[in-house]
């Protein structure tokens, strides 16, 4: 750590040293804030219009500057994907295309532009064509509420996490359109059971977000990175996920997200031997881009959600690095954790569709109910190290009594293959 | 064209109340009838918002809460009577409220 | 409070709510359904009560329509189209919005001023419910609890 520090501080004390600590603030500040100041300068030309056209043009330049960078990501994710992919599995992935592959997503993007779009004859035309917009619209939305730096959310509105899971609940909908839609059996059977899993899981993805608005005290994303500002000791964080309760509601929350966005080893409505592509199964071309997009966007707003709730949202990990700007410390915990996406995909197996189901609802939900007492004996006992370890004593207790129980009358032996010999 | 005032909220809240009465009157389908049922909860939900914003302010949102509660007591009454209709359907192998006449089982 | 959102939202509302009422197949009106309170929700929003809103799309979007749309699917027979619609609901549903109507016309009170800028914060509903409602909380919960066990009851499997 003193290693770190130190590095940490070289710059700032190489500035100092040549008397441009001013400017260094200065300049730093200016770099945070970038953006903000753009949109200033660019909302500056409308000085002479009326209210309501700054307003949209605000709101105009919200909604293209995260289309932008998000449209970005989802190339970049989408690549890297397979490359990281690929690695795990002593492959080399796309390298054909562009220097290291890099221009592999435009590639894959024209193909899927000139497909052919074929709608099923005895589909329901309407309901088909609205599915993939009502879930990608979702998944869009979700996204405005997360504050990706310092003064930099797009959309605020008074409780904003609701905002957030009421966005999301569409999706299922949406889901249901596209498998009822297709008037395809797999595509029926695979909704039926994306919109089970997500109804399931977003039960714990819910409760396990309670007691950190418990403890900040508000639903709004901005306060609740405000709340996790500031270091103990000049030097550690107050990331939530720091707290025991914390620790625990970010583990449950991931792996809710993980459902929620349909990802290996949850992704159960898309078994490719079982029911093909579950509710995409009748959509090609640009709709099927649609999902696929959709689909990677949920993942970023659940990633983006559990940076902002747990890991501080864009406030820097050591204070010594607060000269870095807000929104690169938020990318890099996004991309940490889309990493992790990627890493449990290419090691972990899939899983039956009941194990899941009696992991959300013996295991997920009253673990996440227990984060909600845990955080209330953290905030009772003052917020400090005694908190800590009677909520941390809670909750090993707890999963120490759920784990008994449900391994009651199961004999955990190596699996006998009876009938593959 | 003029702000709305609370007239027009409470005609368009009369309007969704009528037409909720309409699917539950008219249709024969059980889930029709809830989804009438549901829709003028949802218009009397609509007016309690009304007459709060309307009121005289600074007032407590008395209205809010009632329509917090109404939501809540509809979401309820949304899952006991769709569990109703697929009982009903498992033992009578219909979902038409006129078919279904017997007090026997 | 502004009057093109108003008419934008009045209209997709009512059209989406006379769909639910009148389509023929049975999800379709179930989406249809899903849009009206969707736009009731909208009114929320204009109103000034976001909280509310909020939460009318997170129960009926979410919770209620997957449900209905999930009990169509589990209770749809070869050809359940014998469609029934009995013309006298139209007339009495006519009958009492002519009332409500006429009723609210000739309600002088009625046409007051709204005060500019009247917000309800989630900080504020949440107060109130935890200091003066909180036995109408705690029976809704009690509620809720009765009819998730009720919905479970009834929907298990008959023991022959």
């Amino acid at each position: 750590m003193a290693f770190r520090c130190a590095r940490g501080n070289a710059i700032p004390v190489l500035l100092k040293k040549s008397g441009l600590a001013f400017l260094h603030r200065n300049v730093s500040g200016f770099l945070d804030q970038i953006f903000v100041l753009g949109k200033q300068w660019l909302l500056s030309f409308l000085a002479g219009a009326p209210d309501w056209v700054g307003q949209i043009a605000s709101s105009l330049l919200n909604i293209s500057a995260l289309l932008a960078v998000f449209l970005t990501l989802f190339a970049l994710m989408s690549l890297f994907e397979r490359k990281i992919l690929a690695r795990i599995q002593n492959r080399y992935g796309p390298n054909r295309v562009g220097p290291f592959g890099l221009l592999q997503p435009v590639a894959d993007g024209i193909k899927m532009l000139i497909k052919e779009d074929i709608v099923p004859a005895r589909a329901d035309k309407v309901v088909h064509f609205l599915a993939p917009i009502l879930i990608a619209a979702a998944a869009i939305l979700a996204l405005g509420i997360i504050p990706y730096g310092r003064n930099m959310t797009p959309f605020t509105i008074d409780g904003g996490i609701l905002f957030f899971f009421a966005v999301g609940s569409t999706n299922e909908v949406g889901v249901f359109m596209a498998g009822w839609g297709s008037n395809n059996k797999f595509s029926m059977l695979g909704a039926m059971r994306a919109i089970a899993q997500m109804v399931s899981y977003e039960l714990p993805l819910i409760i396990t977000v309670l007691p950190v608005v418990m403890v900040t005290g508000s639903l709004t994303p901005d306060a609740i990175v405000a709340a996790q500002g500031g270091y103990s000791l000049g030097i550690l964080p107050h990331w939530f996920v720091f707290t025991p309760w914390g620790a625990v509601a970010f583990i449950l929350f991931f792996v809710s997200g993980l459902v929620e966005s349909n990802r290996t080893p949850f992704d159960v409505p898309e078994g490719e031997s079982e029911i093909v592509a579950g509710h995409m199964t009748e959509y090609s071309g640009f709709k099927y881009a649609i999902f696929f997009l959709a689909e990677y966007f949920g993942m970023f707003a659940v990633s983006g959600l559990a940076v902002t709730l747990f890991l501080g949202g864009w406030h820097a990990p050591f204070s010594v690095l607060q000269f870095v700007p807000s929104y690169l410390w938020f990318f890099l915990k996004l991309g940490v954790l889309l990493f992790v996406f990627i890493w449990i995909r290419g090691t972990l197996p899939r899983i039956r569709v009941d194990q899941m189901m009696s992991f959300a609802w013996k295991f997920m939900l009253p673990m996440a109910f227990t984060c909600v007492i845990a955080a209330a004996i953290w905030h009772y006992q003052g917020r400090r190290l005694s908190g800590s370890l009677w909520s941390l004593g809670w909750i090993v207790l707890v999963y120490l009594t759920l784990s008994r129980v449900l391994g009651v009358g199961k004999k955990f032996a190596p699996r006998t293959y009876r009938f593959a010999e | 064209m003029m702000t709305p005032t609370l007239p027009t909220f409470l005609m368009i809240s009369a309007a969704l109340f009528c037409i909720g009465l309409l699917a539950a009157l008219s249709r024969r389908h059980a889930i029709f009838i809830l989804i009438g049922i549901e829709m003028m909860l949802a218009a009397a939900g609509l007016n309690f918002i009304a007459f709060w914003r309307f009121g005289p302010q600074p007032a407590p949102p008395i209205g809010v809460m009632v329509t917090i509660f109404a939501i809540a007591i509809a979401a309820a009454e949304a899952a006991v009577g769709l569990a109703l209709v697929i009982a009903v359907y498992r033992h009578y192998r219909t979902t038409d409220v006129d078919q279904v006449d017997q007090l026997k089982g | 409070m502004n009057s093109a959102a108003f008419f934008f939202i009045a209209v997709l509302t009512l059209s989406a709510a006379v769909a639910a009422a009148c389509l023929r197949q049975l999800v379709h009106a179930a989406l249809s359904f899903a849009v009206a309170l969707v736009g009731v929700a909208a009114f929320y929003f204009l109103l000034g009560a976001e909280f509310v809103g909020l939460v009318q799309v997170f129960v009926y979007v979410g919770a209620v329509a997957v449900l209905i749309v999930f009990t169509i699917l589990l209770t749809r027979h070869g050809t359940d189209e014998n469609r029934g619609f009995n013309w006298s609901g139209v007339v009495i549903a006519l009958a009492v919005l002519a009332a409500l109507l006429w009723a609210i016309m000739r309600t002088p009170a009625l046409y007051v001023a709204a005060q500019p800028g009247v917000t309800v914060t989630v900080r504020q509903i949440g107060e109130a419910l935890m200091s003066d409602y909180v036995w109408p909380l705690q029976c809704v919960g009690l509620l809720l609890t009765a009819a998730l066990i009720g919905a479970l009851v009834l929907v298990l499997e008959e023991k022959r």
